[in-house]
């Protein structure tokens, strides 16, 4: 049986999760707490008042928060926060992170790239950026925007390429092959495209729209919230998703998914919902085992631990916990 | 007005102040943000200018135009405005209200729009009002140069006219007056310096929606015929605004049209009148309307009264977008009677009237 440890969180939870071996809760208030098992919490509020994106880096070592102070820091499970950049006056609230301690953050039209070695990069747009996602090898840098994506050369001058499709784009992330780019649009709709050929694909049929989305365990799937089941988008094949039939789990009939978190080794995933409650459903069967019963608010953050036997939730009402698939 | 909202109480009231350039919008803003009224404002402003107050939920925010991807061309929302509710949102113990400043030129359908048509933002916040600040001394040089500054007027729940001290009693009759034409159901303060009681434009829920049944519908009516003088009319039908407000003898509040040339395609408004309803009737005919209309439909609002419902209906409108709910039961001392009230351009008002009409419950 799943048990849950539950820890207190005064705000809207922001991003759980792991880094190193540690459970991480950030919330809108701008506390961070890093919850080990056998050493207890470390709570660290780097921010001078709220923060509004935490993202892992790339070597799953630490969270990369923005705040609305302008600042980006990079902060460990130990509790110690180091700034990398700052642009004041400015609402960051919009994080990657890349290979080699790369991390872009974008505020407005505009997005920087910052490398390991204090180098800096901006990218200017005509609109608005909605999304950022580094390709997972190399200097890419997708940036979600209005009327399509740009993908740039995060570490050179390469002309960037533009992807194009009317209406407003915003959260995006690569497949984990790196074959496709996709976004969820202001619309209740994702949008992706293959690379090789700037190939469009229209994902749509959503009641709400995607905030959440995942890749499953060797990407075979890209699971995504939004509908009152978690959908499931087949990208296996050659062309992706385009003409198949998504996988429906976890389907229920009184509430909207609100959260979906890809096992990372088995074909399971863990959503949640508008009500507080998480399931965990196999891809194959539909098989369905219900991890926490609804509480105070919708759950929209969950993130697994490597090995995935925890896994980390935090709900916009300040419900934060641990659920431990083994005791 | 709480009493009179049965709205979710975790929707934030958001209050959209409009206006020209040097009308008075930042230095109404330093005044709420400065007087002790022991209310918490997130501020969203388009840019941080002279907003000399150091508060760590003013935000500035580039005005980001959305269309919406369902063909219909006036649906637009402001993406900046999404953004900035849903970051907000992440400290929604921080403050208790919100207000957004738009730039001189702001088109305010998309602000508004923003607050009906983003799920996620109607789930957070609520629009209490739209206060358009007016300089008594130049607006009417706006209204002969520009369009944006009628649409803020026509928009406007409240209307500040400000920098009275720089106007004659004359002047300030003029504008009110011409104001009047365009929005006769605003709410309308009349202010030196911004200074007006902060009560008087924020947090007015649905207070000021009353204001449509205090009006003499039949009175506003006259709004949209073309002119009643006969043949032998001897008024200069060519004469500029700022004349004929002199010289002819309506009063202040006159809503006669005047067809001036350049009041061909402005702004306009008709207050529709009936006992009760019969919702089966009325709202596809409401839906009909909006959809073929919406383009030339700045703002509409009503209260109605249903058959067999015991409670007030409120509805209003931005262009294709219509938004109602029940408010609350009928008083015993009210009549129960249906207002519904339009504002746009080149509307047929009689089809409307006449199609309205046939809503009536038998």
């Amino acid at each position: 049986m799943p048990t849950i440890a539950p820890v207190d969180l005064g705000g809207f939870v922001v991003r759980a999760g792991f880094v190193e071996n540690s459970a991480f809760f950030a919330d809108g208030e701008g506390n961070i707490i890093f919850q080990r098992d056998e050493d207890g919490a470390v709570t660290v509020s780097p921010h001078k008042s709220g923060l509004l994106a935490a993202e892992i880096s790339h070597d799953y070592k630490s969270l990369v928060t923005s705040g609305d102070d302008g600042c980006i820091y990079s902060v460990k499970a130990d509790g110690s926060a180091a700034l990398v950049a700052e642009r004041p006056r400015k609402w960051i609230d919009l994080i990657a992170c890349g290979p080699s301690g790369a991390v872009a953050f974008a505020s407005g039209r505009t997005a920087w790239v910052r490398f390991a070695d204090g180098r800096e990069r901006e990218f200017s747009h005509d609109r608005a950026v909605g999304g950022l996602a580094f390709a997972p090898k190399g200097m890419r840098l997708a940036v979600a925007r209005y009327d399509g994506a740009t993908l740039w050369w995060a570490a050179s001058d390469g002309n960037p390429v533009e992807l194009t499709w009317k209406g407003a784009h915003l959260g995006t992330c690569f497949s984990p092959d790196g074959r496709y780019l996709v976004t969820a649009m202001q619309e209740n709709a994702l949008h992706g495209w293959r690379l090789s050929d700037s190939q469009d694909m229209r994902m749509s049929g959503y009641p709400a729209k995607v905030k959440s989305f995942s890749w499953s365990a060797k990407g075979k799937y890209l699971a995504t919230s939004g509908a009152n089941a978690a959908i499931l988008w087949p990208f296996s094949g050659k062309t992706g998703p385009m003409g198949q039939q998504p996988l429906q789990l976890g389907t229920r009939s009184d509430a909207l998914v609100t959260g979906v978190a890809c096992h990372p080794t088995e074909q399971v995933v863990a959503i949640s919902y508008q009500d507080g409650m998480i399931m965990m459903c196999r891809f194959n069967d539909n098989a369905e085992v219900q991890l926490r019963r609804p509480g105070r608010g919708p759950i929209g953050t969950m993130g697994w631990d490597r090995d995935g036997s925890r896994l980390a939730f935090g709900s916009e009402a300040g419900e934060a916990g641990i659920i431990y698939l083994q005791d | 007005m709480s009493a009179t909202q049965e709205d979710s109480p975790s929707q934030i009231p958001v209050t959209v102040l409009t206006g020209y350039l040097g009308a008075g919008k930042t230095t109404l803003l330093n005044r709420i943000l400065t007087e002790h009224h022991g209310q918490r404002y997130a501020v969203i402003v388009n840019e941080f200018g002279e907003v000399g107050i150091d508060n760590d939920l003013l935000v500035e925010s580039d005005e980001e135009i959305f269309e919406m991807n369902n063909g219909c061309i006036c649906c637009t929302v402001r993406g900046d405005l999404i953004r900035t509710v849903q970051n907000l949102m992440k400290r929604r113990g921080a403050f208790d209200a919100i207000i957004v400043e738009t730039t001189g030129v702001a088109d305010p359908a998309p602000v508004a729009q923003t607050f009906f048509m983003d799920d996620d933002v109607r789930a957070a916040a609520k629009l209490d009002a739209v206060v358009a600040v007016v300089d008594a001394r130049h607006v009417l040089q706006r209204l002969e140069d520009t369009s944006e500054a009628e649409d803020q007027i026509a928009f406007a729940d409240v209307i500040l006219v400000n920098k009275i001290d720089l106007v004659t009693d004359a002047e300030l009759a003029a504008v009110e007056a011409r104001i009047r034409r365009i929005n006769p159901y605003a709410v309308l303060h009349r202010s030196e310096r911004s200074s007006v009681e902060i009560s008087k434009v924020l947090n007015r829920g649905a207070f000021d929606l009353d204001r449509i049944l205090s009006l003499d519908p039949h009175f506003l009516q006259h709004g949209h015929h073309d002119h009643e003088c006969g043949p032998d009319c001897d008024r200069d039908h060519d004469h500029g605004h700022h004349d004929h407000t002199h010289d002819h003898e309506c009063g202040p509040d006159c809503g006669h049209e005047h067809a001036h040339h350049e009041d061909r395609h402005s702004v306009k408004s008709i207050s529709l009148k009936a006992g009760d309803l019969d919702p089966d009737m009325f709202f596809p005919w409401i839906n009909q309307v909006t959809q073929v209309q919406g383009p030339n439909i700045l703002r509409l609002k009503g209260i109605l009264a249903f058959k067999d419902d015991p409670q007030r209906y409120v509805i209003q409108g931005v262009h294709m977008i219509v938004e109602g709910d029940h408010q609350r039961d009928w008083k015993d001392d009210e009549a129960r009677e249906s207002r519904l009230v339009f504002i746009g351009r080149d509307l047929n008002w009689d089809v409307l009237r006449d199609s309205f009409n046939a809503c009536a419950a038998q």
